[in-house]
């Protein structure tokens, strides 16, 4: 935010700390300028690189989709962290992937009010339907199918999330169709 | 119930209510302005104070007395961090302020942040809700291009930098400190209390942390003050608070009452819930978000919705997360839910809770599966001994509440799980990744 100068440094700096590792030998990445430019903000404006590593990680999220190898390191070279802290966040966080989550990750919520109103049924229709299990995607990288904890839709539910978009209200003919519409979009 | 002032939700409805421009044609940023120019940062903290305004995140602590324990001149700076990391099961309120009036919030945050003598403040928003991180960034932006944000807001002098984080996914990082850790690059894994967050939060320097209701509440309590605000509600609940209505009833949404208004106008009443889906008849209603114990359809019909009667019924009016219930359920099956949830949700740091939600899953998940074995509802009541009140933050007692509550409410549903027999076939639990376990 303000600056530099009078906020407090990382409480971690100037400790002994083997700075990011050896880069390594795969592909550089670079963002595209929008977001190399978004990405320049986020350092300039969040007063400790650490506290930056998580919109960066968002950031990396939208440009390719998900962390692909090699970018976490490239993460930590770029904000001067050492590489365990970017992984330490992407293994506790659930929304960061190092899995390609395919092209339609269709997490489905399975917590108390989804569940009171059917969100069994979803899920199940959607494994026979796509012929995949829980947390498991289609050979082809087209499907993903993963239920997931509480999304803040209690009252429209059974509900699930689609990138960044909610579908609310399920029912067995909605998905249907759904799934129908992305099937034509590859 | 339609003779108070809406204060939460009165511009929601209203077209591109989520604009600054319509916002200031409504009368909105009018209260910061008076706030900055004619009144003292501690006159403010008084305001607040003597409205009663309780914080409705969740525990429900006095805002000004909050505040209060903020130390001036402690030479680091003062942080406010917008709690907006709405994950509790049932609860999908300010959600409702986020998308359709996110103003309302940037202009509760000015005034908190001014109240406290804070330039720094972040809005820290669960990951899931994508599209409202975008909608409250326009806001901010929106904002900064008029003045109110930024430098010398409004030719006051007044400097407040405002920043939009995005959470990725993780139920404790509601928990204040859990927020503050994940917000400086960690973990979201509370932190041991005290020292309290007001005095060493966020990067070690004084912290305010508010949920997005309660700050939203502050426009309208300092454009009308502490006594207009004292006289919704009740003496000890003053104001009015959002509803989350979930579950098998007519009509769902999120609700704004005054506290005190009883349980069962929010379900059946014509304005807002409608009572149950037809054939469904009510069977228990978790009144704060799925962390709180049950009531019963009985105790459900005489609750009121204020902190002081649900702590006499036994529980508690939490995030205002109503999730009703109806007789299709099983109470076993609604259980397992949310057992497998705070499992899932533990952050790992404390032993009572990382192995105790494991052990309460696991014993539900036997018994579901026609595997339980005589005497597991006693030791589900020993694991309970073990983890509540017993941990760094109080996910352990959320896991703790609604197995105590549900089965002491609803045993014979449970005890119709287990065999009479002696001689229990062996369980194997399925096995969960490491990753479960984040």
């Amino acid at each position: 935010m303000k600056q530099d100068t009078e906020l407090p440094k990382d409480p971690e700096q100037g400790k002994v700390e083997s700075p990011a590792e050896e880069p390594s030998a795969e592909p550089s990445f670079a963002f595209s300028p929008e977001r190399e430019a978004k990405f320049q903000e986020i350092v300039r404006r969040y007063p400790t690189s650490f506290s930056a590593i998580m919109p960066t990680l968002w950031l990396c999220q939208a440009e390719w989709g998900w962390l692909k190898p090699g970018i976490p390191e490239w993460v930590a070279e770029r904000l001067e962290v050492p590489v365990r802290r970017v992984y330490e966040l992407i293994s506790f966080y659930t929304m960061f992937y190092t899995e390609n989550p395919g092209k339609y990750n269709l997490q489905v919520c399975r917590n108390i009010s989804c569940h009171l109103m059917g969100a069994q049924n979803i899920i199940d229709h959607i494994k026979k339907k796509l012929g995949i299990e829980v947390g498991q995607t289609s050979a082809d990288g087209m499907w993903r199918l993963e239920e997931v904890e509480c999304l803040g839709a209690c009252g429209y539910g059974p509900v699930m999330q689609v990138g960044d978009r909610y579908y609310e209200h399920l029912t067995i003919e909605k998905v249907d169709a759904l799934i129908e519409e992305w099937s034509k979009s590859e | 119930m339609s003779d108070f002032p809406k204060i939460l939700l009165d511009n929601v409805g209203v077209e591109n209510s989520h604009t600054l421009q319509v916002y200031r044609s409504r009368g909105g940023y009018k209260s910061a302005e008076k706030t900055l120019k004619t009144m003292k940062p501690e006159e403010v903290v008084g305001v607040v104070k003597d409205s009663g305004l309780r914080g409705r995140g969740g525990a429900g602590f006095p805002t000004g007395v909050k505040w209060g324990f903020v130390p001036q001149n402690s030479g680091k700076p003062v942080y406010l961090l917008v709690n907006a990391d709405e994950s509790e099961p049932g609860t999908f309120k300010d959600r409702d302020i986020l998308d359709h009036d996110p103003h309302k919030m940037i202009e509760g945050i000015i005034i908190a942040s001014y109240a406290v003598n804070c330039h720094d403040a972040f809005i820290y928003i669960r990951g899931e809700y994508g599209w409202i991180v975008k909608r409250v960034q326009k806001a901010v932006d929106e904002a900064y291009e008029a003045g109110l944000l930024g430098k010398d807001i409004l030719g006051t002098g007044f400097d407040l930098e405002v920043i939009v984080h995005q959470g990725a996914g993780a139920y404790i990082c509601g928990e204040e400190t859990g927020l503050i850790n994940s917000l400086e690059g960690k973990k979201g894994q509370p932190r041991i209390k005290p020292p309290f967050p007001a005095v060493v939060g966020f990067l070690d320097s004084p912290t305010v942390v508010n949920n997005v209701e309660t700050i939203a509440s502050l426009p309208w309590i300092l454009e009308h003050g502490a006594d207009a605000y004292r006289g919704i509600g009740t003496e000890k609940s003053p104001g009015t608070k959002l509803f989350s209505l979930s579950g098998p009833v007519k009509r769902p949404g999120v609700y704004e009452l005054p506290l005190g208004t009883p349980l069962r106008e929010l379900i059946f009443g014509e304005e807002y819930g409608q009572g149950m889906l037809p054939g469904i008849e009510l069977k228990a209603c978790i009144p704060g978000g799925s962390s709180v114990p049950v009531l019963t359809a009985e105790e459900t019909m005489a609750a009121k919705l204020d902190y002081e009667s649900l702590a006499e019924m036994g529980t508690m009016l939490g995030s205002g997360g109503c999730i009703v219930i109806g007789d299709d359920a099983s109470m076993p099956e609604v259980l397992k839910v949310l057992l497998q949830f705070y499992h899932h949700e533990s952050c790992g740091q404390c032993t009572p809770c990382r192995e105790g939600t494991g052990w309460l899953d696991t014993i539900l998940e036997r018994m579901l599966a026609g595997k339980g074995r005589p005497g597991d509802l006693d030791l589900i009541e020993r694991v309970c001994q073990n983890m509540a009140g017993l941990t760094i933050c109080v996910l352990s007692d959320a896991a703790v509440m609604p197995t105590r509550s549900f089965i002491a409410k609803f045993r014979d549903e449970f005890a119709a799980l287990l065999p009479k027999d002696e001689e229990p076939e062996e369980f194997v639990p399925i096995a969960r990744s490491a990753e479960d376990r984040s």
